[in-house]
């Protein structure tokens, strides 16, 4: 369980977190939606320890952040941020190992190579190990570090739970990778990790997302569960526009029309 | 992933077995030329071994006192800026970083050129204390300054402008040329050629004192920065990611500017400015093999002190017996390269963004 109690930030000297108590349960997909400048990313490095926090308190499994080693951290929480930029060539098998660094301390064991090989195999990136990452394209760049992410949270610890937090996972990809991504996030709620994500597109919020945290302006507008919690005032509120709602005659979730 | 770990092995073997043999031409090549059978017999007298016949000649002092201790000093300048280099291009996440260009070499000159000129005025209990090691002291602290208010000029909010940077660097260049130049204008004569001379680069001072400091720094340089190559490696995808994988990159930073400043500045204390190395060896270890930081540290160390001693013949030969400015040199070998990165890294911006 991620715990966040009455947590402020600030940037440049402005305050963009504005005390969010929230939590975090295992077994459920949270998605994080706001306008821009709303204080999303933020508020995910924030509770990530990447972030200073200027006041208010963040737990893991009821031990503060704070507590927690750095190392001990990166053992049990792995963050995807927007495609950071590489300059120097690198084989896509060595970004992946990146994602063990925290396990081991000089040379790789043979399970830290055989849990790169099986993450890169469930992204479907293993035909790509020793490509140069530079000569990839950008949806193949995020299912690598995906797949570095998975690699990092790939043993499950002794006690307490996986975290895993997606800053806009999905920007890059087309429609068939953005589904596949969030259904693969959604097998590994199932396997009791902790996924929070920050999306832009509300619809696809709506359709994979168990809970929904609403921000605007660095607080909390609205949180619940999907898909009761959306609601087109919720929508004109936090983003500004009218929205209604459409009932997919197949699926189980409304789709949402905006204008 | 197996045979990436063999075939690292393989190069050092082969940079080391290269290494080995360049010494010993490096050796034999000069104003007097020394026949290798000869080499081997001085070596083998000063390793304990019988003389060879005819006594302690002339020869055999001229090859231990200023032969051997000029390869070797030699050897661990390339060494010592060439590991520079990839340790400052890991930490600028850019290719085209190297200790010249971030004014650590420059800074260190600044420090030296003070207490070349300004040595005998200065006293004090901790002056004399300091002995040899005044100058390389002095150095450390112009190249660690140089360089911290390069870093710090491009770095903005946690990432570095290539265009702010090559400015910065040319900014703390200009100023500490201008110190220096101050002090080889306020120089009597003969300082002020010394210092003119070693602007360029001369490993012609080269005694044991100072190939004892030189050896001291590089080799503990290298051995520390191999402790944060991963650490490096990390860092390639940026400051925040790195974070995310347990790295502390405060630390990691200040450690790593500071190995830096210690590597170049004492060994450019004693050899004057010599650039360019710390760009070129690095580039040619990852067009060649892999950006691992654990292979381009030791790898660079090799190619490093290969290529310098190569420089270094040249030097030697090309003017005999005179010898040529070894930082002309390599300026010469290593500015077209610098060119061609940034030519590149102009049209990879024009693609799509090359801000670090």
């Amino acid at each position: 369980m991620l715990r966040v109690a009455g947590l402020c930030c600030h940037a440049g000297g402005r305050p963009v977190i504005q005390d969010i108590t929230t939590d975090f349960g295992p077994g459920l997909l949270h998605v994080i939606v706001g306008p821009n400048g709303s204080g999303k990313s933020t508020f995910l490095k924030a509770f990530s320890g990447e972030w200073p926090i200027a006041s208010g308190a963040v737990s893991y499994d009821d031990l503060p952040l704070s507590h927690i080693s750095r190392v001990e951290l990166a053992r049990r929480r792995a963050v995807m941020s927007q495609l950071p930029e590489l300059h120097f060539p690198i084989r896509v098998d060595d970004i992946v190992m990146m994602g063990r660094y925290p396990h081991f301390s000089f040379r790789p064991a043979r399970h830290d190579i055989e849990v790169c090989r099986q993450a890169m195999q469930r992204l479907s990136v293993l035909p790509l190990a020793d490509r140069d990452y530079l000569t990839l394209s950008g949806g193949e760049r995020q299912r690598v570090q995906f797949a570095r992410a998975l690699a990092q949270l790939w043993d499950a610890p002794a006690a307490g739970s996986r975290y895993l937090f997606l800053d806009e996972p999905v920007s890059s990809l087309d429609i068939h990778f953005q589904h596949q991504f969030l259904g693969l996030a959604r097998d590994l709620v199932k396997d009791k990790m902790i996924i929070v994500a920050v999306l832009h597109d509300l619809n696809l919020a709506l359709q994979y997302a168990d809970r929904i945290l609403f921000l605007k302006e660095g607080r909390v507008v609205s949180a619940g569960s999907t898909p009761g919690i959306v609601t087109p005032d919720l929508i004109r509120e936090v983003f500004g526009i009218p929205a209604r709602l459409l009932d997919d005659p197949v699926g189980r979730r409304p789709v949402i029309v905006y204008g | 992933m197996r045979t990436k770990t063999i075939s690292f092995g393989v190069y050092y073997w082969g940079l080391g077995i290269l290494l080995v043999l360049t010494l010993f031409v490096s050796a034999r090549v000069g104003a007097v030329s020394i026949s290798y059978d000869r080499i081997l017999l001085f070596l083998r007298h000063a390793l304990g071994g019988e003389a060879p016949a005819g006594g302690t000649t002339i020869e055999e002092r001229l090859f231990m006192q200023i032969r051997l201790p000029r390869v070797l000093l030699c050897a661990l300048t390339g060494a010592a800026l060439a590991v520079s280099g990839t340790l400052m291009q890991g930490l600028f996440r850019n290719p085209i970083v190297e200790p010249g260009l971030v004014g650590t070499s420059s800074g260190a000159a600044f420090g030296a050129a003070f207490v070349f000129v300004m040595g005998k005025s200065l006293s004090g209990p901790w002056i004399d204390a300091a002995g040899p090691f005044l100058l390389p002291i002095f150095a450390f602290a112009g190249g660690g300054a140089a360089t911290w208010l390069v870093y710090r000029l491009s770095n903005v909010f946690g990432k570095v402008n290539v265009t702010t940077l090559l400015l910065a660097g040319i900014a703390v260049n200009a100023l500490a040329a201008g110190g220096t130049g101050f002090f080889s204008y306020i120089a009597r004569d003969p300082q002020a050629r010394s210092i003119v001379f070693w602007n360029l680069g001369t490993l012609s001072g080269a005694d044991w004192t100072n190939t004892g400091i030189v050896a001291f720094t590089t080799l503990a340089g290298i051995g520390l920065s191999l402790r944060y190559a991963r650490a490096l490696n990390a860092l390639m995808l940026g400051e925040t990611e790195a974070g995310y994988l347990g790295i502390r990159t405060t630390r990691l930073k200040s450690s790593v500017l500071l190995l830096n400043t210690l590597m170049v500045a004492v060994a450019t204390s004693v050899v004057g400015v010599i650039g360019f190395v710390g760009l070129v060896v690095p580039h040619i270890l990852r067009l060649l093999k892999s950006s691992d930081h654990r292979f381009l540290i030791i790898a660079s160390a090799l190619l490093g002190a290969i290529l310098l001693n190569v420089a270094d013949m040249l030097a030697r030969i090309i003017v005999a017996p005179s010898e040529f400015p070894i930082g002309v040199l390599t300026a010469f070998a290593g500015a077209p390269v610098f060119l061609f990165l940034l030519i590149r890294s102009g049209r990879r911006q024009q693609q799509g963004g090359f801000y670090a």
